[in-house]
């Protein structure tokens, strides 16, 4: 009988610590990422990676200026097209949906946010490249602002839902119309819960890489306007990481950093100072 | 008729309140018709998609049937397409990312849920959901420059002296490969596991706890005999929403898996991806029947992705919505 006791407090304690080592792997496993991409990419950072075009092929030096416009410009595209459609399709489904129509564009968004982001760079291409027979900033930004829409919809929704019913019915009771109760009480009192998804959704295409290989293609000058194939952090960090060149390497690494940087600068931003407590819903 | 206030009649009112609800009305069905419009458009891209998917891989749909799947020939200058390397890159990529992925997700997890106490546990969750946030090119720019050699130089010969004997850890150590695509999948979907299966986790009524411990179990026995299994269905349902990820995971797969069509037991061997051979050749993809087999393989992707999703959703749906109470027959 002890021997089994014995037993099976070993077994509680083994096992006890095997989840916590799980945790730990797990963890440890983003600081890891950090600082390794520190340690490789913070050495080749200057003020030249982030204002010069890249070097011609074969050449050291030169920067990714181009890129990064490239990315503010795609992220700019996928702002204009997907929030407003995600924002007002949100309100729709916490204000307005009844019938069978709010349970259809739920479980599609549902399954739109599922559907792999190279999918979605297939249906810019359909959509956008092949009409326009050339790859474009369009394309690029049309494929990101698809895959935000899903997003911001389901977030907004949800924010929108846990506004009080009190503070609908007051303003009701002092004569507001529904149209003005979403849009000068419940809006504003969900706002943070709103920026807060439309900022994570856009810190996640930010670092897309796949949809736009075949959309905003790649560029190794600039891109002027919106109708050219541009360049892109994404890209070229793909790019520079499978290319034969040491100092793409390095640079490759770089442009990671910065990347990675952004990304969850703005994750940990966003989370702390803007949700305190209200969780954004993922995936 | 009444022109003070003073004078007006109670019929006035009616008639003035009247029109004014009428143009608050009218607005409100402005407001109703533009959102609606709004949720429209996500249908219509939705139907667009595979309305797209569909038609631009007629040709090869027509030219190739069912065989598609079941040959390994993959040769655009002949113009002779079949699928099967690729579905089988995926499948195995996939497979070996979840056999590290869940039980390594799964643990986390019932220690966030079971063990931490609830400071912890919620800033190791946020920890765990800045991982998410990783982009896949940085996974990839990872397993490029520092997985591949250290598989090359120091796991695979390890796996090969110790577990040799079967056929998955057989041939050369290249470093690129199924087994190192799976691993870097796999870190990208623990993320997953773990927030979905804490969530469904933390869902179970204390009483079932309290009940074990009340009988005698240690903490374990409660958690692996009452817990987990009142749990298990939400456990699957992330597991298949991590799935669907791997599947569609492209950037860190196709830097790593070798990119190169072929079938193999081994695990150490060169493959490729549904995802990978998209990303790879979609772009210079030339004629018209070689675009169009690739876009079937999107269309495999898309729709192994919609019914996985589909499902996961369903399982989590039944398990949170039971959350309070029994047990699962």
């Amino acid at each position: 009988m002890t021997v089994r006791l014995l037993w099976r407090k070993s077994l509680n304690y083994f096992m006890l610590s095997l989840t916590g080592l799980c945790a730990l792997i797990t963890v440890s496993a983003l600081f890891f990422i950090l600082g390794y991409l520190f340690w490789n990419g913070g050495k080749d950072l200057s003020w030249s990676f982030f204002t010069r075009l890249p070097a011609p092929v074969g050449e050291e030096g030169g920067g990714m200026a181009n890129a990064i416009v490239g990315s503010l410009k795609l992220l700019f595209l996928a702002t204009l097209f997907g929030v407003p459609i995600g924002l007002l399709g949100g309100v729709y489904l916490a204000e307005f949906g009844r019938g069978t129509m709010p349970f259809l564009v739920r479980y599609t968004a549902d399954l739109m946010n599922g559907v792999p982001s190279i999918v979605m760079g297939i249906f810019a291409y359909a959509m956008v490249v092949m009409p326009m027979h050339h790859f474009s900033t369009l394309a690029g930004g049309i494929a990101l602002g698809v895959m935000v829409i899903p997003t911001v919809l389901r977030n907004t929704e949800s924010f929108l839902r846990d506004v009080p019913r009190a503070l609908r019915e007051g303003s009701f009771a002092l004569g507001a119309n529904k149209w003005r109760m979403i849009a000068t009480v419940v809006l504003p009192a969900a706002s943070r819960g709103i920026l807060t998804g439309v900022l994570l959704a856009l810190a996640r295409v930010a670092g897309e890489t796949a949809p736009l290989i075949f959309t905003a293609f790649g560029n190794r000058y600039w891109s002027p306007g919106w109708n050219q194939p541009t360049s892109s952090l994404p890209v070229v960090i793909y790019t520079y990481a499978t290319g034969p060149y040491e100092d793409w390497h390095r640079q490759a690494w770089a442009a990671g950093l910065v990347l990675l940087g952004l990304v969850l600068l703005t994750n940990i931003l966003v989370r702390t100072f803007l949700t305190r407590g209200a969780a954004y819903e993922r995936s | 008729m009444a022109t003070t206030p003073n004078a007006a009649t109670p019929s006035d009112f009616t008639a003035h309140a009247q029109t004014l609800q009428r143009r608050k009305a009218g607005a409100d069905e402005v407001a109703h018709l533009v959102t609606l419009i709004a949720a429209g458009i996500l249908l219509l891209i939705a139907v667009l998609l595979v309305y797209q998917l569909w038609i631009l891989s007629a040709e090869s749909r027509a030219k190739f049937g069912w065989k598609f799947f079941v040959t390994d020939t993959w040769d655009p200058v002949a113009g002779d397409f079949g699928a099967l390397p690729f579905i089988y890159g995926t499948l195995v990529t996939s497979a070996v990312a979840l056999f590290i992925a869940v039980p390594l997700g799964v643990g986390a997890a019932i220690f966030l849920a079971e063990l931490a106490p609830p400071k912890l546990s919620s800033s190791l969750t946020f920890v765990s959901d800045l991982l998410a946030a990783v982009p896949s090119v940085i996974y990839g720019l990872l397993g490029v420059f520092l997985l591949v050699p250290l598989m090359r130089k120091t796991i695979q010969p390890a796996l090969k002296s110790t577990l040799g004997f079967l056929p998955i850890f057989k041939g050369p150590s290249y470093g690129i490969g199924f087994l190192t695509a799976g691993i870097v999948l796999a870190i990208m979907i623990v993320p997953f596991v773990l927030s979905v299966s804490r969530e469904v986790l933390m869902a179970v009524p204390r009483d079932q706890r309290e009940a074990a411990l009340g009988l005698g179990a240690t903490k374990w026995e409660s958690t692996w005999k009452v817990v987990v299994p009142a749990a298990r269905i939400g456990i699957f349902g992330s597991v298949f929403l991590a799935l669907a990820r791997a599947l569609g995971e492209t950037m860190a797969v196709t830097m790593v898996i070798g990119n190169n069509p072929r079938i193999s037991a081994s695990l150490f061997s060169p493959g490729y991806s549904i995802a990978s051979v998209l990303a790879n050749e979609f772009s210079e993809a030339t004629g018209n029947l070689y675009l169009s087999a690739l876009i079937e393989l999107g269309l495999v992707l898309f729709l192994l992705t919609f019914v996985l999703n589909g499902l996961a959703r369903l399982l989590i749906l039944v398990t949170t919505a039971r959350g309070s109470g029994v047990l699962p027959s």
